[in-house]
């Protein structure tokens, strides 16, 4: 059996608000899945009912088939999570914390220290290992609980936004890490409203807005979403470019919508069409020995496509 | 696209590794490892550690006020010593425990966010609080018998070899005091579980049980003329009994000036123990559906 998360009708409400109305998603297989939406969007309420630490008004999560609501106990038990910035007892060390963790999950002592090594060698934390936790940084505790989520090598990991609180090497780290736990037979489930790290670590997203599930698809198909679209991307070039070349020859390139100059050495261009035409008229422009120094899409296609879609959402 | 459509991402399946599923300890062993690591943190928290000083304080005051006034009816014999120390100070002891230790319990969970590193384990929610009621039971259990100490020490001094001359009484006392802890913890952790804020759990069960009872015994016994049988203040007092005797059920007397009657209540053994485990058990009971229901918002 494949690792699996599924919400079926999943529905919360807080009073006459809907934070999540009737998610139905299934996510299974080895693979990350980043899930994408706007503050408030529903991404951590849904998070927290995959995990029991809130109920829902309707509907279920499950895990591996096993109800969340039904059964936490056997649920969880393939489940490794970081919901929030969560506080583990600050007179603990994380030696002794992971210790708890562990055998409250059943591992063997050996299997804790071993794996305890491993998890906070990789969240660079080795030498605090008997330092007490009241004692760490936002920062750090942040890295532990990354490190206790994967303690039991879970086959399901959900984390929600895990790079809060990091600095940007520890967000680069988290990076790393999530990459690496693709490689296992393990299921992420990583929400995230930092689309450059989704990008970068997830092959799949799922996007909610004002607790609707937008879409869900491959990051390769939603890429494609944009077929037809008009793109944005900005060249900048070692010298101010001549007003002259710009309307007559780049602004007549067939590639080009429009333009626009955001500075005298930069431009930014309306490309029709997708990556073919960008490369097309990036070696246009390097044809024109100009000084080219960088061309680059203003924003990234994932982008492009989250914005479009809230933006319907809001009835823009 | 639909908001209510089903999404299936496609991808191929792996296997999960063997013996995977199945391993996790059964509830009791889960609420014995949880207790050994909350009393850990109880033993080395700032509160524990002045609690003890506390209690040493009052303990050297208690000392050098017996010893200064060398009461004749409290340092003639064991069982008046035992009665009169332990008695008494066991009740203020034990509230101390409770609320200092049981007061955030729960509430502490939801306002340090420490419940959500524990709840996203494989743990059922009624293991969580049975864990962190032992550990709160243990940390009191120290209280008390460093309490107990102190008393023992001040009994050898005045007693000699006389102060281990009532083995039998103390358990038996030792046990009912036992037991008005439990009934205690069991009241502060349903306080605990009604609130998401530490310090209004501490609060409200500190104002109960210093004051609030004491003000309610008073209003019923003198407003009502009722036995206040029902308050967990009134039926402790039966901790002492093993070693001071079973007082009259109800002593009236006559003011020999305004010759106005006064009605004396105490509680009997039955009475006692009856109260004090219905109260551990509802408010257990009471405390469980409680955090069963709240939500980590």
């Amino acid at each position: 059996m494949a690792p699996s998360i599924e919400a079926v009708e999943l529905t919360k409400r807080f009073g006459s608000f809907t934070a999540l109305d009737h998610l139905n998603l299934k996510v299974d297989g080895a693979k990350c899945v980043g899930f994408l939406g706007p503050n408030g969007a529903g991404k951590t309420t849904t998070l927290k009912m995959f995990t029991d630490l809130i109920f829902p008004s309707e509907g279920e999560a499950f895990i591996n088939g096993i109800s969340v609501q039904n059964d936490r106990k056997r649920a969880l038990e393939v489940c490794g999570d970081l919901i929030e910035t969560p506080e583990i007892y600050p007179s603990l060390t994380p030696r002794e914390a992971f210790q708890m963790s562990g055998a409250l999950r059943g591992m063997r002592s050996d299997e804790i220290a071993s794996r305890t090594k491993t998890v906070l060698e990789e969240v660079k934390m080795t030498e605090w290992i008997d330092q007490k936790l009241g004692s760490f940084s936002k920062g750090m505790k942040q890295r532990v609980n990354i490190a206790a989520a994967l303690l039991s090598d879970p086959e399901v990991v959900i984390l929600d936004e895990p790079s809060t609180g990091l600095d940007p090497r520890g967000m680069a780290e988290v990076r790393t890490i999530v990459r690496g736990l693709k490689k296992g037979h393990r299921l992420i489930f990583m929400s995230s409203h930092i689309l450059s790290e989704v990008v970068d670590v997830c092959d799949e997203v799922a996007l909610l807005d004002r607790g609707k599930l937008l879409f869900a698809d491959s990051l390769s198909n939603v890429t494609q979403r944009l077929g037809g679209a008009v793109r944005a991307v900005e060249a900048e070039f070692v010298s101010p470019l001549d007003e002259t070349v710009l309307v007559a020859q780049i602004g007549a390139f067939p590639e080009v919508a429009a333009w626009s100059r955001t500075s005298p050495q930069r431009i930014t261009l309306q490309v029709k069409g997708g990556s073919v035409e960008q490369a097309r008229l990036l070696e246009r422009l390097a044809a024109m020995k100009l000084g080219l120094l960088s061309f680059r899409e203003s924003r990234s296609a994932l982008e492009e496509v989250y914005l479009r879609e809230i933006s319907v959402g809001d009835g823009a | 696209m639909s908001a209510d459509s089903t999404f299936t991402l496609p991808e191929a399946a792996a296997p999960l590794p063997d013996g995977a599923l199945g391993k996790i300890p059964s509830t009791v062993s889960q609420a014995l490892i949880l207790s050994r690591y909350q009393f850990r943190d109880y033993l080395r928290s700032r509160r524990f550690i002045l609690m003890m000083g506390i209690f040493l304080a009052a303990g050297a005051i208690i000392t050098t006020v017996v010893a200064y006034y060398r009461p004749s009816g409290l340092i003639d014999n064991a069982n008046d010593l035992y009665g009169g120390l332990w008695g008494g100070g066991a009740l203020f002891v034990i509230v101390f425990a409770g609320i200092i230790f049981g007061g955030d319990a729960i509430a502490g969970e939801f306002q340090n966010k420490t419940g959500y590193f524990l709840m996203g384990l494989p743990i059922k929610r009624t293991t969580v609080y049975a864990g962190k009621y032992l550990a709160a039971l243990a940390a009191s259990i120290v209280s008390l018998l460093v309490y107990l100490i102190i008393v023992t020490g001040n009994a050898v001094y005045y007693l000699g070899a006389g102060a281990f001359s009532v083995p039998g009484p103390l358990i038996e006392s030792f046990a009912l005091t036992l037991l008005y802890l439990l009934a205690l913890l069991g009241f502060v952790f349903l306080f605990s579980s009604l609130f998401k804020t530490s310090a209004y759990a501490v609060l409200v069960v500190a104002v109960l049980f210093l004051f609030g009872f004491s003000i309610i015994q008073t209003v019923v016994i003198d407003l009502a003329h009722t036995e206040p049988w029902f308050l967990l203040s009134y039926v402790n007092a039966i901790n002492a009994y093993p070693l001071t005797g079973v007082p009259g059920h109800i002593v009236t007397t006559r003011n020999p000036f305004t010759r106005a009657t006064i009605t004396t209540y105490n509680p009997t053994y039955l009475e006692g123990i009856i109260v004090m485990a219905g109260y551990w058990l509802l408010t257990t009971i009471g405390g469980l559906f409680l955090f069963e229901r709240e939500e980590f918002t």
